[in-house]
Parts: C-alpha cells; sequence; structure tokens
C-alpha cells in the first residue's frame, strides 16, 4: 500500500530540500505531498514539520494557514518529525522577539545562546551554523544505524529547554550542552537539519519513513 | 562541537564548472552534478556556486543546474553571483538553493541585503565580499571593496563594510581576497582574522589556497570558521577527505566522512 507523507508548507523557509531528500529515501509508491492543507495533514500517514526563520513570523504563519489544530492533532497521533523551527514551536514559549507564545504540545522555552561563549580560545559565533555532534541519549528506532556522536548540519542561534529532560533523545555541545532532538512517543523532532545532513541525514529520514510507531 | 567546514566552489558559466584563475583565465572542468556529487562522496560540508555567466540568456541555466544538483546532493548548497533581486534570491533557493551570496547588489544597495534577510532569514543570506589591500608598505594595514570581479574600487573599508553588513541582516560574510586568489600562496590571514575580529557571524575564507596547509593556516590563523577552494580540489591535487585528514592531523576539528 503506497503511503502518503506530508510535508508542511506554510510559507516558512525553503522546503524543496525537505521534499526532495524524503522523496530520495521514501519508499517506491509512497507519496510526498507539500501542503498546507489540514485536511491533506491530518489524513496523512506520517507528517514532515519543517521551518525556519523568527519564531513570531511562524507562529504567524501557522495561524494565516489555519494549521494549529492540525499540527498539534498530527503530533499526538501519528509518525511526525518536526525539523528546526518545527522542534521549536512545539515548545510554550520562546525568548525570540521579544517573547514568543508557541503550540505549547511539549513543556519548554526556546532559549538565545548566550553571547560571548568560547571554545579552544575562539570566539563562538551565532548563529551556530555549521555541523556539530549529535550525542544519542536514548535508543530509539530513528538513531538506528546512525553511529554515536555523528555530525548533522546546524542552523540557529536558539534552542530549545525541555521541562522534562528525559523528552531529550539527542544533546548537542554548543559552548553549553543543548537538547538537539526529541521523542515522545509518536513524536520525534531535531534542531539540526537532517535533510542537509549528508548520509547521517538521510538515514535518519529514511528511519522514519519506515518508522511504525 | 561545531567543527570548521571545507567547501569546495564551482564556478559555472553557462551550465558548465570552469576556475577562474585571478577572474581572468579560465579552464573547463565540468559538469556541475558530477563535479558535486563527487565532492560530496568525498565529504564535502557544503558546496558553493559561483555564476560567472556573462550573457543574460543564459541566466536561467544556473536555476536549472540547481534544481539537478538539489536533487542528489544533500548537503548545504550556495549559490552567488548576479543575484540582484529578491526574485533572483527567491528563485534560486525554490530551485533547492540553501543559501545565496550577494555581492555587487549589496555595495549598490544595502537595503537589498536588510530586505532578503528579512524575507528569507538571515540564515540564507551571505555578502561576499571581495577585498584588495590598498595600504602602502608601513602603513595600518587597509582593505578595500572592489566589485565587477575585483576590477571597480568602491571606496569601502572591507573591515567596516562586514560589520556593516552583518548588521543589516547577513547570515554569514564570505571574504576573498583579490590579491590572492589564484596565486597559490596562501590567504591573507591578517585580512581573514580581521573581518573574524569584527562581526559576530561566521566567516568563510577565500582566494589563495594552493596547498593543505593553507587551510589549516585559515582557520587557526585566520580564525575563519570556514574554509572555500575551487583549484586545490578541482584539478584533484588533493581530495576533500586529504584535506580533512591533513587538518585533523594538526588539531583542527573537522568532519570526517
Amino acid at each position: 500500500m503506497s503511503k502518503v507523507i506530508a510535508v508542511i508548507d506554510y510559507g516558512m523557509g525553503n522546503l524543496r530540500s525537505v521534499s526532495k531528500a524524503v522523496e530520495h529515501v521514501a519508499a517506491s509508491g509512497d507519496r510526498v505531498r507539500v501542503t498546507d492543507d489540514p485536511a491533506l495533514i491530518l489524513s496523512a500517514d506520517r507528517v514532515v514539520f519543517p521551518g525556519q526563520g523568527a519564531a513570531r513570523d511562524c507562529m504567524a504563519a501557522i495561524s494565516d494557514h489555519h494549521l494549529n489544530r492540525a499540527v498539534l492533532e498530527a503530533a499526538r497521533t501519528k509518525p511526525f518529525l518536526g525539523i528546526c523551527m518545527g522542534l521549536q514551536v512545539l515548545m510554550g514559549f520562546s525568548e525570540e522577539n521579544g517573547g514568543t507564545g508557541l503550540l505549547g504540545l511539549l513543556e519548554g522555552d526556546v532559549r538565545r545562546f548566550p553571547s560571548g561563549m568560547e571554545h579552544a580560545g575562539q570566539r563562538l559565533k551565532i548563529p551556530q551554523m555549521g555541523w556539530n555532534q549529535v550525542h544519542q541519549t536514548v535508543e530509539h528506532p530513528l538513531w538506528a544505524g546512525i553511529p554515536q556522536d555523528s555530525r548533522f548540519y546546524f542552523v540557529h542561534s536558539y534552542y530549545v529547554a525541555p521541562k522534562q529532560l528525559e523528552l531529550a533523545s539527542g544533546t548537542t555541545d554548543y559552548g553549553i550542552s543543548f537538547t538537539s532532538a526529541i521523542a515522545r512517543d509518536n513524536l520525534f523532532a531535531t534542531q539540526f537539519h537532517p535533510e542537509k545532513s549528508a548520509d547521517a541525514g538521510l538515514k535518519l529520514l529514511e528511519n522514519f519513513v519506515r518508522w511504525d510507531v | 562541537m561545531l567543527c570548521k567546514r571545507i567547501i569546495p566552489c564551482l564556478d559555472v558559466d553557462a551550465g558548465r564548472v570552469v576556475k577562474g584563475v585571478r577572474f581572468i583565465d579560465i579552464r573547463d572542468a565540468g559538469d556541475p552534478v558530477e563535479v558535486a556529487r563527487r565532492y560530496n562522496q568525498e565529504g564535502a560540508d557544503e558546496i558553493t556556486f559561483l555564476d560567472i555567466t556573462a550573457s543574460s540568456d543564459d541566466r536561467d541555466t544556473i536555476v536549472h543546474v540547481v534544481e539537478q544538483v538539489a536533487g542528489e546532493v544533500f548537503i548545504p548548497l550556495t549559490v552567488g553571483g548576479g543575484i540582484r533581486s529578491v526574485d533572483d534570491v527567491r528563485r534560486l533557493l525554490n530551485a533547492g538553493a540553501d543559501k545565496v551570496a550577494i555581492n555587487t547588489a549589496a555595495v549598490f544597495n544595502p537595503e537589498f541585503v536588510r530586505q532578503a534577510s528579512e524575507k528569507f532569514g538571515s540564515q540564507c543570506i551571505v555578502v561576499a565580499i571581495d577585498a584588495k589591500q590598498v595600504s602602502a608598505r608601513g602603513e595600518p594595514l587597509k582593505w578595500e571593496i572592489f566589485t565587477h570581479g575585483g576590477r571597480k574600487p568602491t571606496g569601502l573599508d572591507a573591515v567596516e563594510w562586514a560589520r556593516r553588513m552583518a548588521d543589516y541582516g547577513a547570515g554569514e560574510i564570505l571574504l576573498t581576497s583579490m590579491d590572492r586568489d589564484g596565486t597559490k600562496i596562501g590567504f591573507d590571514l591578517a585580512l581573514t582574522r580581521a573581518v573574524c575580529d569584527a562581526v559576530d557571524i561566521p566567516v568563510i575564507a577565500s582566494g589563495g589556497v594552493g596547498n593543505l596547509q593553507h587551510l589549516v593556516d585559515g582557520v587557526v590563523e585566520g580564525t575563519a570558521d570556514a574554509v572555500l577552494a575551487a583549484s586545490i580540489f578541482h584539478f584533484a591535487e588533493y581530495s576533500i577527505g586529504e584535506a580533512k585528514r591533513y587538518m585533523a592531523e594538526r588539531g583542527v576539528e573537522v568532519r570526517l566522512a
């Protein structure tokens, strides 16, 4: 049976690389649909929720596209992969844009990296841009076949701080140790971009499109 | 921890990869999709395409190149060259580019950088700076911005300009030394260091790489976040993997594929 994988499009960021990468790993017959249609998101077999940009803009775009309910419902009921802002907006509150309320599916905040961080005598730039290691803190079907501490591609100035630490499925060091992936039931979400992370990222996406919750 | 990035750069003219030496002499060297695929296999951390197509008839070619590459190569792709409008940025991002590098248009219209970064996010707006040393021997070092492939001086101080572009919302600086480009004698480390010290955003050093020690120097002495090179990888003098092993042996954190 062919499955539908919905990639949620709410006008925030470049979805082509996400949809191309998902198509690359999807089983033949699976259909990847880039969509902002709540009905299609709710009927899809699995959902990818990407996003780039500022928190306030993302929340406004989700609201403008009438996606709040569909995103929350999908995130509670079917294999759901949040990427970058698609992770952050699941939290309760972000420091970005002078304070922004988020979808509130998960308890916790989104915080800015502190300025003035250093590593090995060099100043750490904000945004963090480039390849950093992800330490897998739990065993999870989405980590299958990915070596511990593999590098993934990050671009971000803010990071999630979940209230329940056991939500973390991966952590990363950038001046501080932060939660770079979370997992709960049918939900997995990453701060990094698997669609831009070469073999490690493609493996994670492949694991996602085969994940039976 | 975050590692230093190695970025091979492909100069693309009407859909074909070429490499400029001092931006004048050019040698043909292949199909962009093939070259990008090989660099990805070797462990490139990103790939940059510089579109040097002169004829406006061929300006759409780069969009098709990006589309093809983005369907096969899943690492960040940056496109620079001739990007003048928000619409140019949108077309390239929609084709699968992750970042665009704005050069001349930023000099003539700095507000364009602000508009583009507000519209698409700072993470996808790179400002490319071509700088030449203009201070005489014995004077404090000073570099000026040049446009049009290094032919036109602007009177703008390179370090000040980098700082201003960061304020305007650039997410990254691609810094090329026009004095060193094509010379293979190494980066202008003083320039690289000066710009890195001036801005909080990542800086990519470019221009002058002739051997693997130059890459190490760029990130250690120059403190660049990433190093960009074309010809040493392009003519297979060194593979990306060799470059990374060399850097790792000298204590530079890199992604070993």
